[in-house]
C-alpha cells in the first residue's frame, strides 16, 4: 500500500503542487471554521441540557468539508450522525441539524430540493441507500452522484459489504467516504478489522480504494474530486479512506478515559486541519487575521440564529405525532390519534 | 379476460406497471433470466430488459436497501424476496429505514416501493421457506401489509400497491399460487386497500381469514352449510390498513366469530382482530371468539407439515364450538 495521499504536511508545507485556487482554499477554511463553531456550540448546548446526546466531530472538519467540495446541489449526500459539517456544506441548514439534536423529527425535513438525507442513527445501514440513489440517477440518465459517509466501525457491518458489492456489480455513481477516526466507541481500528487498511477492502468489490490524509483538506478535496469525477463519467464507485482521529468522546455520554490513553488525542491535535491550512495560507502570504476573525464571527452569528430558530419551535403536538406515518393516515391511526387526545388514551 | 392463476395475475400486474410507468423497476434474486423461483416474473426480463427487471446478487438487505435509495430518488422499485424466511436479513432495512423515512423527514423524503414476498407453508419446502410473518410487519409502524387470496385481487392489489405513495409489504400465498384460477381483466385495474371482501354471506357465524387460509375457510363454510350452519366468510385482503368496520358489522350480525391464520398462535394477527371485536362488539357476541392458527412451533418440515397448517376440518370444528353456546 502506498503512502496516504497528502498535499500539505502536518506543518502546512506543500509536499506537492497545490492545485486549488486561493479562493477555494479560503472557502474550505471558512467552511471548516463553521463546522468547528457548530460542533463546539452543540457541546455547550448539550451541557446546558438544551440538546440530547451529541456526537462531536472536532478534528474531522477537513474530512467532511473536503469530501463534499466537488459536489453540486444535484448530488446526494447520505451521512451518519457525526457528519453535520458535510451535511451543512451541501445545503442542510444548521437549524435543522440543531432541531434534530434537540430531539425533534422536523429537523429531518430540510428545505425542498436539498438532496441530503436526515442522518442514519443505526451504524452501517445507510451506505446501500447511496447505492440505490446513485443507481436511480444512472437509470434516469442524469449525471448526479451519491456520496455516503461512515466510520471505520461501520465497515464491520454486513451492509457495508452488500453496499460495496452492489456498487461494484452495477457500477453505480457512488462515492464511499470512510472517516477512519480510529475509534468506534471503545473499539480501536486495529481490533475492528484484520485488514491492513480499510481502503484495500475496495479491491474485493472491483473498485479503487484510496487512502488519504484526512486532516489535509486539500488532499481530501482532490481525492474526492477524482472519485466524484469518475462516478459522473460512468466509471463507477470509489472508496476513500480518510485517516483522521476522534479526539473527542464518542458522544457527550461517553468517557474515553475508560478505554484509551488520551495522549494520542493530544498528538492528533497537533495535526489539526484548520491550523495546517492557515499555516500554508500564511506561508504564501494569503493569511489575513482580520478576515479569519470575521469568518469565525459570521459562523458564530449564523449558528446563534439557527439555535434561536430551532428553539422557537413548539414541540410536536399529540395530534402531530400521527401525521407523518403515511401520506394519508389509516383509519387505525385516526382512531388512535383521537384516543391519544383524550384522558382515556 | 383470461382465466389466470395467481402467478399469472401478478405477472400481468408487473407487466402492465413496467409498460405504463418507466420509473417502475423490478429487482430481486433470479427475477430476470429465469423469471423467479416461482416463475412469477416469467418473460418480463425478456420483454423489458435487464435494466428494468434486474437480477441481483444474493443479498436481501442489499436488495431492499438499494430499492429504498431508488424509491427516494424517484423510481418505483418492486423488490422480490424469494421466501418469507429470507426477508429477515432485510428486516433492518425494512423496519429501520423503509418504514420510517417519511416520519424521520416529516414527509420530505418518501419510499414508495413494494416488497413482494411469497409466504406460507403447504408445498413441503425446506426450512425458512414456509414462514407466515405478517404480524411482524403489521406490527411495524409505517408499513402497509397486503395479502391477496385470489387472482383478481392479486393483480388489482399489486397495481394499487405500485401506485401507493408509501411502502407496501405484499404477501403472496405460495400454496394458492397455482391452485385457484379466475377470470382476470387483461388491462390494468386496482383494488383499494383497507376494504375486506365478503366472500360468502351467512347469518350464523363470521369466519375471518386472509391470504392462504381463505381457500380452506371457504371450503369449511361449504361443509358447515351441509350441516345447516350458514357462515359469513370475510377475506381481509389488507391487514394494514384494516377494514375493522366490515368485521364489526358482520360479527354484530352473526354474533359469533372464528379468526383464522396460518401463523403461530401467540401474538398473531388473529389476536389483534379478536381484540378489536371485543372492544367494539363484545355485547353482540353469543359465544367466545375462537382462533384457528398454526402452532407456536417452527413450521415442521415436509413429512409433518400437515400437523401445523390449519385446514377446513379445524375451521369447521371451531365454528361448531361457537354454535354450542
Amino acid at each position: 500500500m502506498s503512502e496516504p495521499l497528502q498535499y500539505l504536511s502536518v506543518a502546512g508545507d506543500p509536499v506537492r503542487e497545490i492545485p486549488l485556487s486561493v479562493k477555494d482554499l479560503l472557502l474550505l477554511y471558512g467552511n471548516m471554521v463553521a463546522g468547528r463553531t457548530y460542533d463546539r456550540k452543540c457541546i455547550a448546548l448539550q451541557l446546558q441540557g438544551r440538546l440530547a446526546t451529541y456526537a462531536p466531530f472536532e478534528g474531522q472538519e477537513a474530512a467532511q468539508i473536503g469530501s463534499v467540495f466537488p459536489l453540486t446541489a444535484d448530488d446526494w449526500v447520505v451521512a451518519s450522525y457525526r457528519d453535520a459539517a458535510a451535511m451543512w456544506a451541501t445545503g442542510y441548514p444548521w437549524a435543522n441539524l440543531i432541531l434534530s439534536r434537540t430531539g425533534d423529527e422536523r429537523g429531518g425535513c430540510p428545505p425542498d430540493g436539498v438532496r441530503v438525507l436526515p442522518p442514519s442513527i443505526t451504524v452501517g445501514g445507510h451506505m446501500i441507500h447511496a447505492v440505490g440513489l446513485g443507481w436511480a440517477e444512472k437509470i434516469k440518465g442524469s449525471k448526479s452522484v451519491a456520496m455516503t459517509f461512515f466510520g471505520d466501525g461501520a465497515t464491520s457491518e454486513g451492509d457495508f459489504h452488500e453496499a460495496m458489492n452492489f456498487a461494484g456489480v452495477y457500477g453505480t455513481p457512488t462515492v464511499f467516504v470512510c472517516q477512519n477516526n480510529e475509534w468506534a466507541i471503545s473499539m480501536p481500528r486495529d481490533r475492528q478489522t484484520a485488514s491492513d487498511t480499510i481502503a484495500q477492502k475496495a479491491d474485493a468489490y472491483g473498485m479503487p480504494g484510496i487512502q488519504v490524509d484526512g486532516n489535509d483538506v486539500v488532499a481530501v478535496a482532490i481525492a474526492a474530486a477524482e472519485a466524484v469525477g469518475r462516478a459522473r463519467d460512468g466509471q463507477g464507485s470509489t472508496l476513500l479512506e480518510l485517516l483522521t482521529y476522534r479526539i473527542k468522546p464518542h458522544t457527550t455520554t461517553d468517557d474515553p478515559g475508560r478505554y484509551r490513553d488520551e495522549e494520542a488525542s493530544h498528538q492528533w491535535r497537533r495535526r489539526d486541519p484548520l491550523s495546517r491550512l492557515s499555516a500554508y495560507l500564511a506561508s504564501i502570504g494569503e493569511w489575513d487575521e482580520e478576515w479569519a476573525e470575521s469568518v469565525a464571527a459570521g459562523a458564530g452569528a449564523d449558528i446563534e440564529r439557527a439555535v434561536a430558530e430551532a428553539e422557537a419551535l413548539e414541540p410536536l403536538t399529540t395530534e402531530e405525532i400521527f401525521t407523518a406515518m403515511f401520506a394519508e393516515p389509516t383509519s387505525q391511526l385516526l382512531e388512535q390519534q383521537q384516543l391519544a387526545g383524550t384522558d382515556n388514551g | 379476460m383470461a382465466e389466470l392463476n395467481i402467478t399469472q395475475a401478478i405477472n400481468g400486474a408487473l407487466g402492465s406497471a413496467l409498460e405504463s410507468d418507466p420509473t417502475v423497476i423490478v429487482l430481486g434474486e433470479d427475477v430476470g433470466t429465469t423469471g423467479g423461483v416461482f416463475r412469477v416474473t416469467d418473460g418480463l426480463g425478456e420483454r423489458f430488459g435487464p435494466d428494468r427487471v434486474v437480477d441481483t446478487p444474493v443479498a436481501e438487505s442489499g436488495i431492499i436497501g438499494a430499492a429504498f435509495g431508488m424509491a427516494i430518488g424517484g423510481l418505483k422499485p418492486v423488490a422480490e424476496i424469494q421466501f418469507m424466511g429470507f426477508s429477515y436479513p432485510a428486516f433492518d432495512q425494512i423496519t429501520n429505514h423503509v418504514s420510517r423515512i417519511r416520519n424521520r423527514s416529516r414527509h420530505r423524503f418518501t419510499a414508495p416501493m413494494v416488497i413482494r414476498i411469497p409466504y406460507g407453508a403447504g408445498i413441503g419446502a425446506a426450512e425458512h421457506h414456509s414462514e407466515s410473518a405478517e404480524a411482524i410487519y403489521a406490527h411495524t409502524p409505517g408499513l402497509k401489509v397486503i395479502v391477496p387470496a385470489s387472482p383478481y385481487d392479486a393483480k388489482g392489489l399489486l397495481l394499487e400497491a405500485i401506485a401507493d405513495p408509501d411502502p407496501v409489504i405484499f404477501l403472496e400465498p405460495i400454496r394458492l399460487y397455482r391452485s385457484i384460477r379466475q377470470e382476470v381483466p387483461d388491462g390494468p385495474y386496482t383494488v383499494p386497500f383497507g376494504v375486506a371482501e365478503i366472500r360468502r354471506s351467512g347469518n350464523d357465524v363470521t369466519l375471518i381469514a386472509y391470504g392462504a387460509m381463505v381457500k380452506d375457510t371457504l371450503e369449511a363454510s361449504e361443509k358447515l352449510a351441509a350441516e345447516g350452519i350458514e357462515a359469513e366468510v370475510l377475506d381481509l385482503r389488507s391487514l394494514v390498513p384494516l377494514d375493522a368496520d366490515t368485521i364489526i358489522e358482520s360479527v354484530e350480525h352473526t354474533g359469533r366469530a372464528v379468526v383464522i391464520q396460518e401463523a403461530p398462535r401467540t401474538a398473531g394477527f388473529a389476536a389483534e382482530i379478536v381484540s378489536q371485536i371485543q372492544e367494539r362488539a363484545l355485547y353482540s357476541l353469543a359465544a367466545p371468539i375462537q382462533r384457528v392458527t398454526g402452532w407456536d412451533t417452527v413450521v415442521p418440515l415436509r413429512r409433518a407439515e400437515h400437523h401445523f397448517v390449519p385446514d377446513a376440518t379445524r375451521i369447521v370444528a371451531a365454528a361448531i364450538k361457537t354454535m354450542e353456546s
